[in-house]
């Protein structure tokens, strides 16, 4: 059965990032430890004891919703799937997310993330007459060719990886990076057999695929376990590659184009 | 202070599935939306829905059609349902859920590429569609990947109202606050459309996170709008049970439609003794004739463990309270066992359900590839709520709509599983579509300042002028506890009775709570005002569970047992009256059309 044994309770020490955008400081609470308890549990323990106006956003408490995002030591992850008994003996600090401006205490303004979203091309599907739509409209897909749409859409959109993305984190270039959330955005929509749009020169201009450099930081911190790197963003930058840089398909492309360039 | 001010032909109250169904339609028709999200947007309950989302779509079984799925749904509901709802709902589901497709949703296939249909509890055929066991997420995000490229709909997010403001008798606006500074908010609309979901946090153990405090049944109480049986809650029968801190966590239905099985402490299933009447020729009468059912066997009956859920968690209850249960007062729930039947049972058990294997493996320590769960019922969801028309979603008040668990009537005294998604897109679109319309056709209402003013001064007192030091969040957690021990999953009079004293005394304490005087996104001072509401759904749950003598569905009376033939033709209504008391009575349920009778007939 479970490994997680009753126990006597125990009571740690957590030191807790309290301010605004105008700054703050750790500030340090106490909460008693119950068998299995996750870090949520604490930060809920201090506010209805210790501190009633503590923020923190959370929903599901089950990892589904990304909304609990923090840094739990120094390392990215969600409040809710941080087991107790999963860190070190010793003090717990709790941070907000470094990358995004400070709102108060664990909340930060992620709107950012939110309008880089909407100038990302919608889903747009395949009409009557083409492959794999069926007479009354609706597509025929196998299995394993939506496999890997699937897998970019079971983001919970916690944000964790726009955070922990060293473009991000130590460059800021959030005018001209979209980020690793929706390369595996637009790698779903273009990985699905039935979307006919183009969202190539977006990740190449606005998008900014090119700052990546491969360092799967942000794959390291999902907490779904997406493989971002491996399946999204270097699949994309293979076909980036190809379309703007294959001589061959150059050409290719410009004979049947017309003449017209690939470059939008 | 000055007050943000913004105005929409349509306000949606609420932006899981049937709050953004809803802003889309309306957008779509032309109206200018204001969608309100007391989250971020794409954070609501709808994310936590696992199973799937039922339509008669007839992918995997042809015998499947919306007749059939009516049928089911009323006999789940024990036949309190607004048959008016389960007729549309059965009809509407499958274009509403080929449209998502339409959008980007990409559900799991069949062997020819359509769209997979799964087994669940109390469904006839298999019906749901589903990605794995997220399919709440993917609904989630293709409505919001859908609406955030339509420029109609302006998102407010994490903003939360407190009062709906009303020029005579209709409802002309809504005040709020953002979270984030703390700002106050008026929205003057035409119409409003409430999605705000349930009241799961009413109850100590609960699958609902802090936002489900009941606020739109509230508002719309406050406003003169009606509520419908109050007293069927569900109580999923499958939630964690250990450790402590994720008691009340989901664990999706679709572990059984999946093949897994119940079992006491002594390894027996105990869902084989007692199955109900109604329901004994559509169950397997043996272990092998269940399993072949799960593994699409059409001559097969379906295993009890996919009986209704009420039913379901009180087997359950009973087998703890006989002393059968598992270490930690759950049962155990196996899908192990089924390395017994199929190959690569591992690979099937992690591609199927892998959002439970990694809940229990990284909040319980438990791989359940190898080993059983121990659940137990956690409180999941409201059949009970606003009372709505069917065709429009419209409350008893003008401009007035509400849609998803917010309203009432589609799932009577029970609901199915798999249907909560189905409600939500149906009647997300029919209320985005008719409050649309209603705008259309009025002009803009007169909004009393001196309402908008006091509800200002009401949410302020809470930091700047508290009639007392009561901690919110302790008031809360003891409203829950006497909820849970005293209206939960078996029901007594004289326990209800007290209950209802004591809510008396906690809407006492509500009044004196106090919090820390930080405007900016202070949980404390939100869940003062959030308590408020929660008190006024739990008087109302209260009343209704008293005054049904009978156990139906979701209600179970442990001094009425039996279902009474007076009660299954009556609803219960809650409406707040002109001295502001709440009131109850009961009225006849709206006798069926006889094409409707016939098709119950012939399902049998």
């Amino acid at each position: 059965m479970s490994t997680i044994k009753s126990g006597t309770a125990e009571r740690r020490i957590f030191k807790v990032w309290r301010g605004d955008r105008t700054g703050g400081q750790l500030k340090e609470y106490s909460a008693e430890i119950t068998p299995g308890m996750v870090v949520l549990d604490a930060i809920h323990q201090i506010q209805a004891t210790q501190a009633g106006d503590l923020a923190c956003r959370w929903n599901c408490k089950a990892g589904k919703c990304g909304s609990c995002a923090a840094e739990v030591n120094g390392k990215p992850r969600l409040m809710c799937l941080t087991r107790m008994e999963s860190l070190p003996e010793g003090e717990v600090t709790v941070q907000p997310m470094k990358s995004f401006p400070n709102m108060r205490d664990l909340v930060t303004d992620v709107s950012w993330n939110y309008e880089v979203n909407k100038r990302i091309t919608p889903f747009t599907p395949a009409k009557k007459g083409s492959r794999g739509v069926a007479e009354d409209g609706t597509f025929r897909m196998m299995q394993q060719d939506v496999d890997r749409a699937q897998e970019f859409r079971k983001c919970i959109e916690c944000f964790l990886c726009q955070n922990t993305c060293h473009v991000i984190r130590d460059h800021d270039k959030k005018e001209v990076f979209a980020g690793p959330r929706f390369f595996a955005r637009a790698a779903s929509l273009e990985m699905h057999p039935m979307d006919t749009a183009d969202r190539e020169p977006f990740l190449k201009h606005q998008g900014g695929i090119g700052f990546c450099n491969i360092t799967k930081c942000c794959t390291e911190v999902c907490p779904e376990h997406i493989q971002i790197t491996d399946n999204a963003i270097i699949p994309l930058k293979e076909r980036l590659a190809d379309t703007y840089y294959d001589p061959v398909v150059k050409l290719f492309r410009w004979i049947f184009k017309g003449g017209g360039g690939t470059s939008s | 202070m000055e007050i943000q001010t913004y105005e929409h032909d349509v306000l949606v109250i609420g932006a899981g599935g049937a709050g953004m169904r809803a802003a889309i339609e309306a957008a779509d028709a032309g109206s200018s939306v204001g969608l309100v999200c007391k989250s971020l947007l794409g954070k609501a309950h709808t994310v936590m829905a696992e199973g799937g989302v039922a339509a008669a779509m007839g992918n995997v079984d042809d015998r499947d059609g919306w007749k059939v799925h009516f049928a089911d749904t009323m006999r789940g509901g024990q036949y309190l349902n607004n048959w008016r709802m389960a007729e549309l709902h059965a009809k509407e589901s499958p274009d509403r859920v080929r449209e998502l497709e339409q959008w980007g949703a990409v559900f799991d296939r069949t062997k020819d590429g359509k769209i997979l249909q799964r087994n669940f509890g109390g469904h006839r055929y298999p019906r749901l569609a589903h990605v794995g066991d997220r399919t709440g997420l993917e609904i989630i995000r293709t409505l919001q990947d859908h609406s955030v490229h339509k420029s109609q709909i302006s998102v407010y997010m994490e903003c939360c109202i407190v009062r709906l403001l009303k020029d005579g008798d209709r409802v002309v606006g809504a005040f709020g606050y953002f979270r984030e500074r703390g700002r106050f908010v008026l929205f003057k609309a035409k119409a409003v459309v409430i999605a705000t979901g349930g009241l799961g946090k009413a109850f100590e153990i609960t699958s609902n996170s802090w936002e489900y405090t009941g606020d739109g049944y509230a508002l719309a109480y406050a406003a003169g709008a009606e509520l419908l049986d109050m007293e069927f809650v569900q109580f999923h029968p499958t939630g964690m049970v250990w450790p402590p801190s994720v008691r009340g966590i989901l664990v999706t239905e679709g572990v059984r439609g999946e093949g897994g099985v119940l079992r006491n402490k002594d390894g027996k299933r105990f869902m084989f003794d007692d199955i109900p009447e109604n329901y004994r020729n559509q169950t397997a009468k043996t272990e092998e004739e269940g399993w072949r059912y799960t593994q699409g066997d059409k001559t097969a009956m379906r295993p009890p463990e996919l009986l209704t859920r009420d039913h379901v968690a009180r087997c359950i209850n009973r087998e703890v309270k006989a002393g059968r249960g598992s270490p930690h007062g759950g049962v155990y729930l196996d899908i192990s066992w089924i390395k017994e039947r199929i190959p690569n049972a591992r690979e099937y058990i992690k591609k199927k359900l892998p959002s439970m294997y990694h809940q229990f493996m990284e909040l319980g320590g438990i791989d359940i590839t190898i080993e059983p769960m121990e659940v137990g019922p956690t409180t999941h969801y409201t059949m009970g709520g606003i009372r709505v028309q069917g065709d429009t979603q419209m409350t008893s008040v003008p401009g007035l709509f509400a849609a998803g668990e917010a309203a009432a009537g589609l799932h009577g005294a029970n609901r199915l599983g798999g249907n909560s998604l189905s409600d939500l897109l149906v009647f997300g679109k029919r209320a985005g579509e008719h409050a649309a319309a209603f705008a259309k056709a009025q002009g803009a209402g007169w909004i009393d300042e001196k309402e908008v003013a006091s509800s200002q001064s009401w949410a302020l007192h809470f930091m700047d002028a508290p009639k007392g030091d009561e901690n919110p969040y302790k008031v809360q957690q003891d409203l829950q506890k006497m909820m849970q021990a005293q209206v939960g999953i078996v029901r007594k009079e004289e326990e209800m009775l007290s209950a209802l004293e004591k809510i008396q005394q906690i809407k006492e304490r509500a009044l004196k709570v106090q919090a820390p005087a930080n405007r900016e996104y202070n949980p404390g001072w939100h869940t003062c005002m959030d308590l408020t509401n929660l008190v006024t759904v739990s008087e109302a749950l209260t009343r209704c569970a008293i005054e049904r003598k009978e156990s139906r569905g979701a209600q179970f009376r442990d001094d009425y047992p039996e279902k009474s033939k007076e009660f299954g033709g009556l609803n219960m209504i809650i409406k707040q009256g002109p001295d502001g008391a709440m009131q109850l009575r009961r009225e006849p349920t709206k006798p069926l059309p006889e094409e409707l009778q016939q098709i119950i007939k012939d399902m049998g």
